[in-house]
């Protein structure tokens, strides 16, 4: 069938399968691979784009569910060709190590901080537990979100005995 | 490596630079094997097994073949190979007889996932259902059904491994010091428990993917999620026979390994589908389920400790017992099994020791290294079983601790001498003692405790680790300058998220004298391009590889200071350099740039001298030996890293329910390279240890079904699981043969957290737990049976008031 998404901004038509995800929608038909899979089935959150403005598992909706809705993604996170405060905070703070979960921590991030633009520690944490990360145990991860909603960010420093 | 390392003048060490590769990882761009796609590329799926043991009667792939878009179908029969790091024991598809639940028995290849899913559901096979072998303790039972009956007949790496043909052990490990007989017999008490642990799943979350693509003339070219490109492409060749340079292995961007992406996995059943294809590239990434069984895990542990110990708290003896759970093959567990038999007693130093550690075949999936490499599944019982005998004798744990701790001048298990070079464990677990306020509570923990009726406890546990590997480990670096003077690093270690890549440019940077900005390293990975480098494991590459990169930093700057010497009529004695050109010392106005030198110098009327600079460095560890087979004597360490950490914790005492209210977290590194890159490690890796503590762990039922291959039965911890606060302390007492001082803390953060949990909860509520993970409901049971501390005594001094079990 024919599936048009609005993509970043951008509209996106292709004939798809009417049983493909949007995950793999974004990444076979729309060529954009930012957007990962981790788990398929909802638990691991690396597939995270905004549908609406909201942070959905990508893997866990039809692309045909989305036809004429907008969905951003990792992709459109940029700011006029310039990393935005998310992604210099993300840098900055050393929030990425394998950077898999990356796309989605960022996306769920941009959701949170859209609807709650001075999020909380604990905030954070409600507003990310969807999302898994192995590598970074997720403490230079909210020291990003709160260097880039402008809140002192440094939970603990490195110290030397 | 240190004579440079002068703290005052180090510019790009010791600092937090952004990483290199996070342009790409935060906007999408960074390619992974699972985003590939190649022209004409195939999709394969695996027929696995449904049970843990199994023959296989007869196997029907004719349904199979008649689908359309099917490309390739492989059947064990089909393949002739065996395949094996240390002991060959693996069919690439299993032949004849199924030893795990979830093994592949069969494989397609076609033109689209969808079709290649539909064919594996028409393969028919007929199993005679066996009775699985699934506790390696009752593996080891005289009679047991064998797991590899045909044991006798397989390669193994001779040097190191022991297997025992006849039984289900796959590798024995043994090591002697001084005479253990004699130090119990002067012991004056005598403390002995078991300790244990299930199997984990590493969690990387990028799942096992690979591509080949089988050529003809027998090239293959691979691309592969896994972190050794050298170990991939030549166990590859070995297993085929085929010549190193026929086959090339690349490696983009790794979505997390933590150890079961070292060695090899699918790459040869992807090739062997691709041949069969007629050269078409095949692709096969994993399921999170098939993760989860179709590959490997951690290995499963049963640790028996028994300790003799003076009055005054000084070890005298201690007799150490490891059965290693390997599943169905052996695999790194074999490895595992001989690393942490020559680590077994901890940093501490016992004057008689002995250590004999199992490998045992279970009808199980299969261990591989996981982060630690063994030590954070001992550490467990090691750091339990010191609070135990601490408890036993009456002195307080920490004090206990300090009085075994190795210091200089102290011996190994192995022979080893250790020296203040080593490392400081005594400071590590000095400060995480003194960041958790050990030994009392506060006024404030105090008025807690009355106001939520909950119980606060303190407990610390100590950790080291050396890492495991050949002790003729090589690596080498060739670094390259462009026309422009910016300069290329080719290193065959892979970044799989550690930073190495990020460190790798500050000591180059560092070295040669440049900004950072002049400098970058490559993070794909390829071996037809980079030079040699054994594997990325162990948290041996900041040093080994990092020694190599200075040393082709170094020949680089030599070489361009030859050119630049001819280039101005001078000695290289009166050069000197900036990051831009070499001039002469004493005539600074007399110069040539690096630019001018990069490809060689060319004079005025076009002819030229020099060429292009590339540097070239090579590094092999120095002075390891292989351990005696008999008594485990030799030199096995590159390093040691040293650590430790405190845990508090917060215990219900109606329910078993806790919270970490706070984790201090120390650890030797010698000398920081990227400030933020360690705390990254040290975090990280403290987190993913409290999953192991916490949570996490492989369920099977009676016939060896795994019944929570998921995240939502096996649990992983998410950002609302972290401790309420966290302390990183790094302590840099330099590695003398470490680049800038620097040793390795990849593994470390990860070992150790769960005893120190244990022991926290110990003291909170006197729950004697033997067990990770400790869930709440293991801390109820443990609240309400606690035995004595007398039970697990054997031996007390004369006129002692505590009274050894009736039992006994």
């Amino acid at each position: 069938m024919k599936i048009g998404v609005v993509i970043n901004g951008a509209l996106c038509e292709r004939e798809a399968p009417e049983n493909i995800t949007l995950l793999h929608f974004l990444r076979e038909y729309a060529g954009l691979i930012g957007t990962k899979e981790g788990c398929g089935g909802g638990e691991c959150g690396a597939c995270t784009v905004l549908l609406d403005g909201r942070a959905v598992n990508s893997c866990l909706v039809l692309a045909a569910e989305v036809d004429g809705k907008s969905v951003r993604t990792i992709e459109g996170e940029m700011r006029d060709g310039e990393p935005s405060e998310l992604q210099q905070a993300f840098a900055k703070r050393h929030a990425v190590q394998c950077g898999f979960c990356t796309p989605g921590v960022v996306m769920s991030a941009r959701a949170l901080i859209e609807r709650n633009p001075k999020p909380s520690v604990e905030e954070i944490k409600e507003g990310l537990e969807g999302n898994f990360c192995r590598c970074t145990g997720y403490v230079q991860i909210i020291e990003a979100v709160l260097e880039a909603t402008g809140q002192p960010a440094s939970m603990q420093e490195l110290s030397h005995a | 490596m240190l004579e440079t390392a002068n703290s005052e003048t180090l510019r790009q060490i010791g600092r937090s630079p952004v990483r290199h590769d996070v342009a790409d990882k935060l906007t999408g761009a960074a390619l992974y094997v699972s985003d590939m796609i190649l022209p004409g590329m195939l999709y394969a799926q695996v027929k696995k097994s449904p049970h843990a043991r199994a023959k296989i009667r007869r196997i029907d792939v004719s349904r199979a073949k008649r689908l359309p878009g099917v490309r390739a179908i492989l059947t064990g029969h089909d393949l002739d190979y065996r395949l094996g790091l240390y002991v060959v024991d693996k069919d690439i598809l299993a032949k004849n007889e199924i030893r795990h639940f979830g093994e592949a028995v069969a494989a397609v290849a076609a033109d689209t996932l969808a079709i290649a899913h539909e064919a594996v559901e028409l393969i028919e096979v007929d199993y005679e259902i066996l009775t699985p072998i699934l506790n390696h303790m009752d593996a080891l039972a005289p009679g047991a059904p064998l797991v590899h009956p045909d044991l006798a007949s397989y390669d193994f790496v001779e040097a190191a491994f022991s297997p025992q043909p006849g039984t289900n052990i796959a590798n024995l490990t043994k090591c002697r010091k001084g005479d253990v007989e004699k130090g119990f017999a002067e012991a004056e008490w005598i403390v002995e428990r078991e300790y244990t642990n299930p199997s984990v799943q590493h969690v990387p979350m990028e799942t096992h993917v690979a591509i080949a693509q089988w050529k003809s003339g027998d090239r293959v070219d691979i691309w592969t999620s896994a972190q050794s490109p050298f170990t991939v492409r030549d166990l590859f060749c070995h297993t085929f026979k085929l010549p190193l340079n026929n086959v090339r292995v690349v490696i983009p961007n790794v979505g997390g390994g933590f150890g079961g992406k070292a060695g090899i996995h699918l790459e040869p059943l992807v090739a062997c589908l691709s041949r069969k294809a007629g050269g078409r590239p095949v692709k096969f990434q994993a399921t999170r389920e098939e993760e989860f069984s179709l590959l490997p895990c951690r290995s499963a542990l049963t640790y028996r400790i028994k300790t003799g110990v003076l009055a005054d708290g000084r070890i005298v003896a201690q007799k150490m017992e490891m059965f290693w759970d390997a599943g169905a093959y052996a695999d790194y567990a074999v490895n595992v099994t001989r690393a942490t038999g020559y680590s077994a007693a901890g940093p501490y130093e016992i004057p008689n020791a002995w250590v004999d550690a199992y490998t045992v075949y279970t009808n199980k999936p299969y261990g591989t290294a996981y982060r630690g490499f063994g030590h954070v599944e001992f550490f467990w019982g090691l750091e339990r079983h010191m609070e135990l005998v601490a408890q036993t004798i009456g002195m307080d744990p920490l004090e206990f601790r300090r009085k075994n701790l190795l210091k200089p001048g102290a011996i190994t298990l192995t022979g080893e001498v250790i020296t203040e070079h080593n490392g400081d464990v005594r400071k590590c677990l000095d400060s995480v003692a003194n960041a958790i306020g050990y030994g009392a509570l506060t006024p404030a923990e105090k008025a807690r405790e009355a106001r939520t009726g909950l119980k606060i406890g303190k407990g610390v546990a100590t950790l080291h680790k050396a890492p495991a590997m050949p002790p003729f480990t090589a690596t080498s670096v060739v670094v390259k300058m462009n026309s422009d003077g910016t300069v290329i690093a080719n290193v065959g270690l892979t970044d799989i998220g550690q930073g190495s890549t990020t460190a790798f440019a500050q000591i180059a940077a560092e070295r040669l004298r440049f900004p950072l900005n002049k400098v970058r390293v490559t993070i794909e990975k390829d071996t037809d391009r980079d030079p040699y480098d054994w594997q990325t494991v162990a948290s041996k590459g900041l040093m080994l590889t990092g020694n190599a990169l200075m040393l082709a930093c170094a020949d680089l700057l030599d070489k361009a200071y030859q050119t630049a010497a001819q280039a101005l009529r001078a000695d290289v004695c009166d050069l000197d350099h900036d990051g831009d050109k070499i001039f002469i010392v004493h005539r600074p106005e007399i110069s040539v740039t690096f630019a001018q030198l990069s490809i060689g110098y060319s004079y005025p009327d076009g002819g030229a001298i020099g060429g292009p600079l590339i540097g070239v460095g090579r590094y092999t560890a120095q002075g390891l030996t292989n351990l005696d087979k008999g008594s485990g004597q030799g030199l096995p360490a590159l390093d040691w890293t040293y650590g430790a950490h405190g845990i508090i914790v917060e215990v219900d005492p109606t329910t078993g329910a806790y919270h970490i209210l706070k984790i201090a977290s120390a650890y030797d590194v010698g000398k920081a390279i990227n400030l933020e890159s360690v705390r990254g490690q040290c975090i990280g890796g403290m987190v993913q240890g409290l999953g192991t503590a916490l949570c996490e762990g492989y369920i099977y039922d009676q016939q060896g079904h795994l019944l929570n291959p998921s995240f939502t039965d096996n649990k992983i911890p998410t950002c609302k699981d972290l401790p309420d606060e966290i302390d990183c302390i790094i302590v840099e007492t330099p590695q003398l043969d470490g680049p800038y001082g620097a040793r390795g803390v990849g593994e470390h953060p990860m070992i150790s957290v769960a005893p120190a949990l244990g022991n926290a909860i110990r003291s909170a509520t006197g729950a004697e737990l033997t067990h990770m993970p400790i869930r709440s409901e293991d801390v109820w049971r443990a609240m309400n049976s606690k035995p004595p501390v007398e039970t697990w005594i054997t031996k007390t001094p004369v006129g002692s008031c505590r009274s050894l079990p009736v039992d006994r």
